[in-house]
């Protein structure tokens, strides 16, 4: 048994932590959302006009569909990446696996910002991309529809959360015992129904956890529009950021900000859900 | 009973052609000759045991045949057909998988069901074959369970219904009994041998216990590091070792080792008469109960006398074991429990009984 005095030092500072950094800034934010701007002064007056102007401002809304369109778009290629590649390495690779996974391990430890920028230099009018295009012949002008697009966001975000996807699969296809494909086999199944009927269903936990990392991360990013978006993929939370700074509303910011939070907060319940529904001993 | 068993007690009218054959099959991982030059027929109907230590390359034999792995060199053949050139969905033998392999995501049902399933089998077909192969296995109250839910036990059977729901004419068994724990896997065992000899199909079953092999199988491979030892029925291999490794992997034995001059051989102060064979140096087995006190000898002509005092004796019910001592030669016999022994005693045994055999 361990001593109070133990346990209270050890509860202590993660709860401070959790408390600090965590607690106090979703409170100062909810708070703010029932607050009002008035004349560029912060009113402390409780009311519901942020969360009117919510659903009656159609910017906002519009802003907020799109950025759930890219976050799907993103979910959707990293899955559409991430699972063949992890399915190949944890099935196939053999010898190569360990090197193969170091190369889609390697990018999560180059910053998110580099890679930003090595897109603008990639997808740009004078880029690497245009360069190689001309170059060709295929194309006689810069084509300018790469960088500032949607599209480039969803490259770039596809790029940076492939990884989050791939690992979590990977995992969960690591886990399926290998005599169970072998039963599979020995029942009369070709690959495709192995595949369908056994790997897939097992490794439905890891998809679905990929799939929330992608698609929750691109959900609240705003980077990659500010890098590679222009203001054709303006995004949710460039809004909230420029409520926050150079328009000075930080209440209906806030209010915005409370709007993401419950919605990602119901999508991680019903994943969660959704994974223990497919989990098995 | 037959000494090559090419067909068992059960299928002796059946047709002479044997269901599986390996020719020649070698097997090596990197540098590691797992199997040697492994030759061997299973009859139809026929219950044969791979028997061996672990590493003895029981197992791989057995993926071999079930399609987990390709042989370096050889063939099997099955009903007129190359086996090992074709992908384990296709060969016509099924296999139940030492920890079961019971597909977890899946129901009682669900798992016996797949074999059909993945074969677009009809749908009212597939229901009344799955209820057929769970009453078979006596699992009928839990076609609904999820397989972690059952004992050990039931996902035994429930691994048995899933492999023979498919009518394999031969059913690979991979130690399906070893992670029971001992009562259970008693009663597993008569159970599946009743279930063999009702559903007919012959069983390749591998173990490295020698007590489950010799009471379930018609023949027993042994195998030793990658090689046959020994092929031969249970009595057969028990009373007629070929070797020294087959005598002491199969029961208790006692080797007697000497010289054979003419018709006699001489073991230190054991004289065994008469013996076949070439002269020269040669080892013998000689059970324990095939060794008898003068006093209840019931030994026809000819028979082997010799003197040894009892050094040790264990008492285990029916009968117990001495441990005698024959001039400096330490010998097991096995009597009748009975009273206390000590001292010099007179012991008997017939000379078909001592077996020459091979190191």
């Amino acid at each position: 048994m361990y001593s109070r005095t133990y346990k209270t030092l050890v509860a202590v500072p993660p709860l401070l932590w959790v408390g600090i950094f965590l607690l106090l800034p979703y409170a100062l934010m909810f708070a703010h959302s029932f607050w009002l701007l008035r004349d560029g002064f912060l009113v402390h007056r409780w009311n519901l006009q942020n969360y009117q102007a919510l659903f009656t401002n159609p910017l906002y809304l519009h802003v907020f569909l799109r950025t759930a369109r890219i976050a799907a778009s993103v979910t959707f290629c990293s899955l559409l990446l991430g699972y063949p590649l992890a399915y190949y390495l944890s099935f196939h690779a053999g010898p190569r696996r360990e090197l193969l996974y170091q190369f889609v391990i390697i990018p999560l430890w180059v910053s998110y910002l580099v890679r930003g920028y090595a897109w603008k230099t990639i997808l740009g009018s004078d880029g690497v991309l245009n360069g190689f295009l001309q170059y060709l012949h295929i194309t006689r002008e810069p084509v300018s529809f790469f960088l500032y697009s949607p599209f480039a966001v969803i490259l770039m975000l596809t790029h940076i959360y492939t990884p989050f996807v791939f690992l979590p699969i990977y995992a969960a296809l690591e886990h399926i015992p290998r005599p169970l494909i072998e039963a599979s086999q020995d029942l009369g199944a070709n690959r495709r129904d192995t595949f369908l009927r056994v790997i897939l269903p097992l490794s439905i936990p890891g998809l679905l956890a990929g799939a929330t990392f992608a698609f929750v991360l691109s959900l609240g990013d705003f980077l990659a529009p500010l890098l590679v978006g222009g203001p054709s993929a303006t995004m949710i939370a460039n809004i909230v950021q420029s409520l926050f700074g150079a328009a000075y509303d930080w209440p209906l910011g806030a209010a915005i900000s409370v709007g993401i939070l419950l919605v990602t907060i119901t999508l991680l319940f019903a994943t969660e859900r959704l994974e223990k529904r497919w989990s098995f001993k | 009973m037959s000494v090559a068993g090419a067909s068992s007690p059960d299928n002796a009218g059946n047709s002479s052609a044997p269901l599986l054959e390996i020719r020649d099959i070698a097997k090596s991982f990197g540098r590691a000759e797992v199997l040697k030059n492994i030759s061997l027929q299973i009859a139809r109907g026929e219950f044969l045991t791979l028997l061996g230590e672990s590493g003895s390359g029981k197992t791989t034999l057995l993926r071999l045949i079930a399609g987990f792995e390709q042989p370096t060199s050889g063939q099997i053949w099955m009903g007129g057909e190359r086996l090992d050139a074709l992908p384990p969905h296709r060969r016509r033998v099924n296999t139940v998988f030492q920890n079961y392999a019971l597909f977890p995501h899946l129901s009682v049902r669900e798992n016996v069901a797949y074999g059909l399933r993945v074969k677009s089998t009809p749908k009212n077909e597939i229901a009344t074959r799955v209820d057929d192969a769970l009453g078979m296995v006596k699992m009928t109250d839990f076609a609904e369970a999820r397989p972690a839910t059952l004992s050990g036990g039931q996902q035994q059977r429930i691994a048995l219904a899933r492999a023979l729901i498919n009518r394999p004419e031969l059913l690979l068994l991979d130690e399906p009994l070893s992670a029971l724990d001992a009562n259970l896997r008693k009663q597993m065992q008569s159970e599946l041998k009743l279930l063999q000899r009702e559903i007919g199909i012959a069983f390749l079953f591998v173990t490295h216990d020698q007590d489950e092999a010799m009471a379930l199988s018609d023949r027993i491979a042994l195998l030793r590091n990658g090689a046959l030892e020994q092929v031969a029925s249970p009595r057969e291999i028990y009373s007629h070792p070929t070797t020294v490794y087959a005598a002491q992997f199969i029961g208790q034995t006692n080797l007697l080792r000497g010289e054979v001059r003419g018709d006699c051989a001489t073991c230190g102060a054991i004289r065994i008469c008469p013996v076949n064979g070439p002269d020269g140096p040669a080892t013998f087995s000689l059970r324990p109960e095939a060794i008898k006190g003068i006093l209840d000898a019931t030994i026809g002509t000819p028979y082997m006398t010799f003197k040894a005092t009892v050094r040790q004796q264990t008492y285990a019910g029916a009968t117990e074991l001495l441990e005698v001592d024959c001039a400096g030669q330490l010998l097991r016999v096995r009597v009748p429990a009975g009273e206390p022994l000590d001292g010099e005693h007179e012991f008997i045994f017939s000379p078909r009984d001592a077996v020459r055999i091979r190191d």
